[in-house]
């Protein structure tokens, strides 16, 4: 990743972009997290999200909580776009149900644009990691007669970019 | 003639109920498409990407679909491969049953509405609700959508409070507010989810080497149908194969912004199911492991293998579905989709589908609303040429057309190769050249005539002219006969050219003629007018192909000579330039297309190369101080698709002229359409439209570069609308 793509990225991105280090992503993540919230794990060393937040959620917290809190696979700048690898943890309902999406990035995992996207895209798919979503922003509809933000998926996404890994 | 006027009232009253809403829509998509398109570089290169890969992948459909089954298979699902839409409904049923399910979720698929499988199932029992709130709209409506991205695009928030307030029995009623509306609709929909048995997607790509399946979405219900529910059953046309996940990369970067006028939508999916993602059971509050889900593609043929092998036709099955065609239709801005009609598809592309997967009758309904404007050509994501589809079917239908009464009227004045059934009026204006040659023998004559009450009569009671419109009057001299009197007035010539007299400019508008000559002369040009047929424009409008290719043959052979001698072919009517440059790659054998298209220019765009390459435009016209320097201009449809708009611009700005320009994509008389009875109204409309966008142009001269467009400002201004190359002659 270079400096020039995490700015892009960063402007990019419809919607809060914090950037932090491991050492402060606890309070990076609390700062952006609204309770109850519902999370999966994420896989970065030395951060880990706070014992508040539910990791094993039932269809009822998932229905109920303020923010759903996700790692992502990828961020591309020129999109302000994360990928969402949806497994087995349910990161899928996670992003999706709640009303605020946060999604954790490595800066490393940030690429410039949609070609190089698509390459990394295509060894993970390879790799079994094989349902991604690209998530931009909030979901929104236009169908009522003016945009609305906030449909079926969050109204809100916020996108925590840790500098250091 | 009844049918016509049931035509123009169906259509009025369209215009009157759903005209304001799908205006506005369509229009600010439109727009917003055009700001995403020129704000990404790479837009050509990926259009010319898409289209290789969709080209090699129907080329190569078989063995993507023995691909994607054995991947799918692997992955734990099935597929299906349905012949039908009966088959395709049958598999779907049998699905349902299996699962022992009761309601299924749908997110927003045309491939579905294909196949009218809401009603199937549920004349079988079954529960389906839609997920996508504008087809939850229509759904409840008991509509058709009326757009391929924008099912609902023709209601009003007010009509769809309305029609939730007496659908629902609610405490409150739900005013306008679409924020309100929205929060309703979603909680609605968001329980039927939660409830739901069976999830049904359709898919916008399918990978064949991995079964992924890549859904475009804004709303988030498809991402939610396909993941609560256990069951996930994707119908995709067979079409939507591409043989890898790479594939998808231009796909991911051109859908939106063509589509929605979007960089991107909020949410690509990339899922390979079964998915991974544990089963919420909403009811039970517990989640469920993964190894209980199923998942069916349903793959669709339903007339797409014969597309494949129709030469014709074939480009429609590169179609993504992303909308833009109909956005940029200036027809389809004015009535919207219901307006087109087609029993699923509708507007732009939409020809070609119904020809494909239907029959040529409901194709034939919206068929006629396509005037070869083009302007949808530039927003295809695919490069298809969705005029010619348009052109062929339109051909097709006036193959199978029935005899008429008013025949007799028209044997000898129609020389045409088209079958004796055709529609009288699209003979009138197919065969345009040879009217206006016998009008021309006795030009004040005609002109009586046709503006005559008895005239006016048997035009519209035959031919279905528009008693409204005054037809264009003849000239008393036409341009050649001028010029065979007057001569060449250049002596030492820089160069030659041949000045290509098209049918209005040599029978009726000399005057744009004269003026064109006198600048190509001031710019040191020697010029010929020799006799040269119609372009094949006439015909090929009104569907005519083979008479449209007899025409070309003969423009070519009239050309050719000049061509070798090294002559430029200088036009003035943009559509027959479009003819030459475009249009005659489907008429003429590909070198004798491509020698005409390299050797035809608009006559400012060749003024424009001749100035920059240093002639002198010291004896043109240049504004002088009497204020005459405000220029308000409407370049034509077919020329702003060639890109050659602009040369008329930067000629009249380096000459000293300020230019305004409108923005809008068709004038809306595109040749003989708003001549048409049936179709007077729709075009107005259209006109109103560039009306509203010149705004006050009261202090400015008003030029357009086509005949039809000259004719509509005319009416629309009530004034003289010259052609810009009258501005700058010398006097
Ligand atoms: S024909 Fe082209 S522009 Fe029209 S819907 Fe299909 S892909 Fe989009």
């Amino acid at each position: 990743m270079s400096s020039e793509s995490l700015s892009t990225f960063e402007s990019s991105v419809p919607g809060p972009v914090h950037r932090t280090t491991a050492a402060d992503a606890d309070a990076t993540l609390s700062e952006a997290i609204e309770e109850p919230a519902v999370g999966t794990a994420l896989p970065y060393d030395e951060v880990s999200l706070a014992d508040a937040v539910d990791t094993d959620p039932s269809p009822s917290a998932l229905e109920t909580a303020a923010t759903g809190v996700t790692p992502a696979a990828l961020g591309i700048a020129d999109y302000g776009t994360v990928t969402i690898p949806s497994g087995a943890a349910g990161d899928e309902l996670v992003s999706l149900y709640t009303p605020r999406h946060v999604a954790v990035v490595a800066a490393s995992d940030i690429v410039p644009d949609m070609p190089t996207a698509y390459e990394r895209l295509g060894e993970d798919f390879a790799a079994g990691m094989d349902t991604q979503i690209l998530a931009t922003g909030p979901s929104a509809t236009a169908d009522m007669g003016t945009l609305v933000q906030g449909v079926h998926g969050p109204s809100e996404t916020h996108v925590v970019v840790l500098e250091d890994r | 003639m009844s049918s016509r006027r049931d035509t123009a009232e169906r259509l009025r009253r369209l215009m009157a109920t759903e005209g304001d809403a799908v205006a506005q829509n369509t229009r600010t998509v439109n727009q917003l498409s055009d700001y995403a398109i020129q704000g990404f570089d790479d837009y050509e290169d990926l259009r010319d990407a898409a289209r290789e890969i969709k080209e090699s992948a129907i080329e190569h459909l078989p063995e993507l679909i023995d691909e994607v089954t054995e991947a799918v298979e692997a992955n734990g699902g099935q597929v299906h491969v349905a012949q039908t839409a009966a088959d395709a409904n049958r598999i779907v049923e049998s699905i349902m049953a299996d699962r022992e399910a009761e309601k299924l979720v749908k997110s927003k698929s045309m491939t579905t509405e294909e196949i009218d499988v809401n009603d199937h199932l549920e004349d079988e029992g079954y529960e389906v609700v839609e997920t996508d709130l504008g087809e939850y709209v229509i759904q409840i409506a008991d509509e058709a959508p009326s757009h391929l991205i924008g099912p609902a695009m023709h209601r009003t928030p007010e009509d769809i409070a309305d029609l939730f307030n007496s659908e629902f029995d609610l405490a409150e009623d739900l005013s306008g507010d679409p924020n309100e509306l929205t929060e309703f609709a979603r909680e609605r929909v968001g329980k039927h989810i939660r409830e739901a048995d069976v999830g049904m997607t359709g898919a916008n790509f399918v990978v064949a080497e991995s079964g992924t399946l890549m859904l475009v979405t804004n709303e988030g219900n498809a991402r939610k149908t396909a993941v609560t529910p256990d069951t996930h059953v994707a119908v995709a046309g067979i079409e939507k194969l591409v043989p890898s996940l790479a594939d998808l990369q231009p796909f991911t970067e051109l859908i939106a912004r063509t589509g929605t006028g979007q960089d991107i939508t909020s949410y690509v999916s990339l899922l390979t199911p079964p998915v991974d993602s544990p089963i919420p059971d909403f009811e039970a509050d517990e989640m469920r492991p993964a190894d209980d889900r199923a998942f069916h593609l349903v793959l669709l043929d339903n007339g797409r293998m014969g597309m494949r092998e129709d030469d014709d036709l074939r480009e429609t099955l590169y179609c993504i579905r992303c909308g833009a065609c109909s956005n940029a239709c200036s027809n389809f801005q004015a009535v919207g989709g219901h307006g087109f009609g087609g029993e699923t598809y509708t507007g732009g592309i939409g020809t070609g589908w119904e020809a494909g997967v239907h029959d040529l009758d409901s194709a034939g309904e919206m068929n006629d609303l396509c005037t070869g404007c083009s302007r949808c050509e530039p927003k295809c994501p695919v490069e298809i040429d969705i005029p010619w589809i348009n052109t062929v079917v339109r051909d097709r239908i006036n193959h199978q057309g029935e005899g008429d009464d008013f025949d007799f009227l028209v044997e000898g004045l129609t020389p045409d190769e088209e079958p004796a059934g055709l529609d009288l009026q699209k003979r009138l204006f197919g065969n345009v050249e040879t009217l206006a040659k016998v009008g021309s023998l006795a030009p004040g004559l005609s002109n009586a005539v046709a503006g005559s009450r008895a005239g006016k009569w048997v035009l519209e009671q035959a031919f279905g002219v528009d008693p409204r419109r005054d037809l264009p009057e003849f000239a008393d001299e036409t341009l050649r006969e001028w010029y065979g009197a007057r001569g060449a007035q250049v002596s030492d010539p820089d160069r030659d050219v041949v000045l290509y007299p098209d049918v209005y400019t040599d029978y009726f508008d000399p005057d744009r003629g004269k003026a064109a000559v006198r600048v190509l002369e001031a710019l040191g040009v020697r010029v010929h007018i020799p006799a040269v047929p119609e372009s094949g424009r006439a015909p090929i409008s009104q569907g005519m192909i083979d008479t449209a290719r007899d025409q070309a043959e003969a423009v070519h052979g009239a050309l050719v000579t000049h061509i070798d001698d090294g002559r430029d072919v200088v036009v003035i009517e943009p559509s027959d330039l479009a003819m030459f440059r475009r249009d005659y790659e489907h008429l003429l054998p590909e070198r004798s297309a491509e020698r005409l298209a390299e050797n035809t220019y608009d006559v400012l765009e060749y003024a424009y190369g001749l100035l920059d390459n240093g002639a002198d435009g010291d004896a043109l016209d240049v504004p002088g101080d009497d204020g005459d320097a405000g220029v308000a201009y409407h370049s034509h449809c077919q020329q702003r698709t060639m890109d050659v708009d602009e040369y008329t611009e930067s000629v009249l700005s380096d000459l000293g002229y300020s230019v305004r320009t409108s923005d809008v994509e068709c004038c809306g008389m595109a040749g003989s359409f708003g001549y048409k009875s049936e179709y007077y109204e729709v075009s107005m409309d259209v006109g109103e439209h560039l009306h509203d966008d010149l705004g006050d142009i009261e202090e400015r001269a008003l030029v357009a570069s086509g005949t039809s467009c000259q004719e509509q400002l005319d009416v629309l201004y009530e004034r003289e609308v010259p052609h810009p190359v009258e501005l700058i002659a010398p006097q």
